[in-house]
């Protein structure tokens, strides 16, 4: 087991590794124009350019280019010329919003996406399957914005039932947290709801046919008890390494959209209004530093579930 | 084992494509939703008849202080408040059929078609690039094996580590100052070539790793054994055996990525790290609608209801195909906030 960690630990900080070289190109390398010019933001005098020039090194040679810009992301000193905050700073106050937002929806996507997935597959080929289908297949193929819209639209506006954003902080006011954050966690864990259901009822499907189910029905177990401890258990196991990956997804960059539309002061909209002003300072933070949450929380999940399941490391030492 | 459409001998029954095509007109929502993807295209095809003939106007003309007449009455396109006009049906001739798009007074129908064009052309010209990319990475891999499949798989998993909305907003923001010069092309920061080379780019490794997995098992069967003993070369292997063999596959994947890249390319020109201006799509329109969202709901409605339709109806007829070329199949893909479903690798 501990050698396993190790081996993933360290694939893990060359991915890191190779992760800050493609940011770095990407932001400083591949585009076609000064990288001065660019990181400067819109309303750029020349001295500011010539001074960023100058700050960052880029008369320097491409990996004195890279080291000077990773130190300047992670030593916490990579200003937005546009608005002169500190970037890093201004991610960090984002961090409560975003969690709070991504935690509230994947409670919601996981319980609802199981709850639909069990009942189509129970009910497969039934009328409850069917529109259960379709209403799945709408989830997945709906932009997030255009949800979000109409919620705002039909739901704080026509109908004043809800607040149309902002964000309490949850230490000052639980409820008022929970009741500002109740549209964005639905509309962030729709898509997810039904793209779980459909992965869960296809998964179950198969199961059904195993022969340790047969062996349960044979054995005499009720049905209900079939289902749940020998079919449900066994299709939750691809539920929960999807999970994993969409989970750090999210919280890595996924709910930009969401987080833009109703306000929620989180990463993602710092971003979204980032990208708004082209002011390319934060977006390599948020990338970077997103980039880099995900690829930790990945490697985290596998060793959690190495632990869990011990034919994954077996597998894996057999490589 | 599928072999080529115009095989000589062909079995009773028309061949494997002629019972997946059988099998798939059976496949009533599926047909269903392949004839709603056809109105789509039609509908943003024509866009040019309805401009010319009966709005009168481009999707980029502005009416700001003009006045048209709707059932005898003068009224204002844009009213002195800055709130524009809503849909006048068929009430002005069918000028101004969705209203105008706000303080400009441009014709949201007519940039609701024009639009249209812009978002279907980005996700199919991606979805060319996906597949095109993904078929060569995966064939390259998946046959030599070794040393060529370390380098591909090892690029793409660096690719797959971002989520693909965080690097198309990278990407998108970075190139949206100065283009891009790829030796001797170079595509200036305003082309909407730009979104679309990343759209191709960012989905690549979803599509790539399931085919070289595919390529992999594939390369052990006996058909390439005898095509490697009558002296082909790998090339020939290639694309006279392997190919062929994977074009169910492909042709699954490359209507389910169109719908995939309908969604990143809304959200990126949501966010404004996508279609620039005076370019406009789907989801440029939504981006400026939502500034309106509460005196003219339908600005963000109608293009976004558009989107969701075009997605569905992809999403549905892929499953369909899928179910009709490769019921087995053990490769599944989602539009799934753009992230596809771990690819399960064949045993």
């Amino acid at each position: 087991m501990g050698r396993f960690a190790v081996r993933r630990l360290l694939a893990m900080l060359l991915v890191l590794f190779a992760i800050s070289i493609v940011v770095f190109l990407i932001f400083n390398v591949i585009p076609n124009s000064d990288p001065a010019q660019r990181l400067a933001g819109k309303n750029a005098t020349p001295q500011l350019v010539a001074s960023i020039s100058e700050e960052w090194g880029f008369e320097e040679p491409l990996p004195v280019q890279y080291w000077t810009m990773m130190k300047k992301v992670f030593s916490g000193d990579l200003i937005s010329y546009n608005s002169r905050q500190n970037v890093d700073e201004q991610i960090a106050e984002g961090i409560p919003a975003t969690f709070s937002l991504c935690i509230g929806a994947a409670l919601i996507w996981l319980s609802f996406g199981i709850l639909f997935g069990y009942l189509s597959a129970v009910k497969a080929g039934r009328a409850t399957d069917r529109v259960l289908t379709v209403l799945a297949l709408v989830g997945i193929s709906m932009p997030v914005f255009w949800l979000a819209a109409i919620f705002l639209y039909y739901l704080t506006f026509e109908v004043e039932l809800f607040p149309s954003g902002g964000y309490v902080p949850l230490s000052e006011d639980p409820l008022g947290w929970a009741y500002h954050l109740v549209l964005p966690w639905l509309t962030l864990a729709i898509i997810f709801v039904g793209f779980y259901s459909r992965v869960l009822r296809s998964n179950m499907l198969d199961a059904m046919d195993e022969d340790y189910v047969r062996t349960a029905r044979a054995k005499g177990l009720s049905e209900r008890r079939v289902r749940i401890r020998h079919v449900l258990r066994n299709s939750l196991i691809p539920i929960v390494t999807l999970f994993g990956l969409d989970f750090g997804a999210v919280l890595g960059g996924g709910a930009i959209l969401t987080e833009a539309i109703f306000n929620l002061q989180g990463v993602g909209q710092y971003a979204a209004e980032s990208i708004k002003n082209l002011d390319l300072p934060p977006i390599m933070a948020v990338t970077l530093f997103g980039a880099f949450f995900i690829v930790l929380f990945n490697a985290l999940v596998d060793i959690a579930y190495a632990w869990l399941d011990p034919r994954i490391r077996l597998e894996e030492s057999a490589r | 084992m599928a072999s080529p459409p115009n095989a000589e001998s062909r079995p009773a029954g028309g061949g494997p494509w002629g019972l997946a095509l059988r099998q798939l007109r059976r496949n009533r929502v599926a047909v269903g939703s392949l004839v709603l993807f056809v109105l789509i295209v039609a509908f943003v095809i024509a866009a040019p008849l309805w401009a010319n003939q009966v709005a009168h106007t481009g999707p980029n003309a502005t009416h700001t202080l003009e006045k048209i007449e709707v059932g005898g009455k003068q009224r204002d396109v844009v009213s002195p408040d800055g709130t524009p006009i809503g849909p006048q049906w068929l009430g002005a001739d069918g000028r101004f059929f969705l209203g105008a798009d706000g303080r400009l007074g441009r014709d949201e129908m007519v940039r609701l078609m024009y639009g249209g064009r812009t978002s279907l052309f980005v996700s199919l010209a991606a979805a060319l690039i996906t597949t095109v990319l993904a078929v060569a990475l995966g064939l390259l891999a998946g046959y030599f094996r070794g040393w060529t499949d370390a380098v591909v798989s090892r690029l793409l998993d660096i690719v797959w580590a971002f989520p693909v909305l965080l690097l198309g907003i990278a990407l998108g923001t970075a190139l949206a100052v100065g283009g891009l010069q790829i030796g001797p092309l170079s595509i200036s920061s305003g082309s909407i070539w730009i979104p679309i080379l990343i759209i191709g780019f960012v989905y690549t490794p979803y599509m790539a790793r399931p085919i070289r997995g595919e390529v992999l098992a594939l390369r052990e069967k006996e058909f390439v054994e005898a095509a490697v003993a009558q002296g082909a070369g790998p090339l020939r292997v290639m694309a006279g055996e392997l190919l062929p063999n994977l074009s169910s596959t492909i042709i699954v994947f490359f209507t389910l990525n169109i719908a995939n890249n309908m969604l990143l390319e809304s959200a990126l020109s949501f966010l404004g790290a996508g279609v620039q201006p005076p370019n406009s799509s789907w989801g440029t329109m939504i981006s400026s609608g939502i500034e309106l969202i509460y005196s003219d709901p339908l600005l963000t409605i109608i293009p976004g209801t558009m989107i969701l339709l075009t997605v569905l109806s992809l999403n549905v007829f892929g499953d369909g195909l899928r179910d009709a070329l490769d019921p087995k199949s053990r490769v599944r893909l989602e539009a799934h906030a753009g992230r596809f479903e771990p690819e399960e690798e064949p045993a």
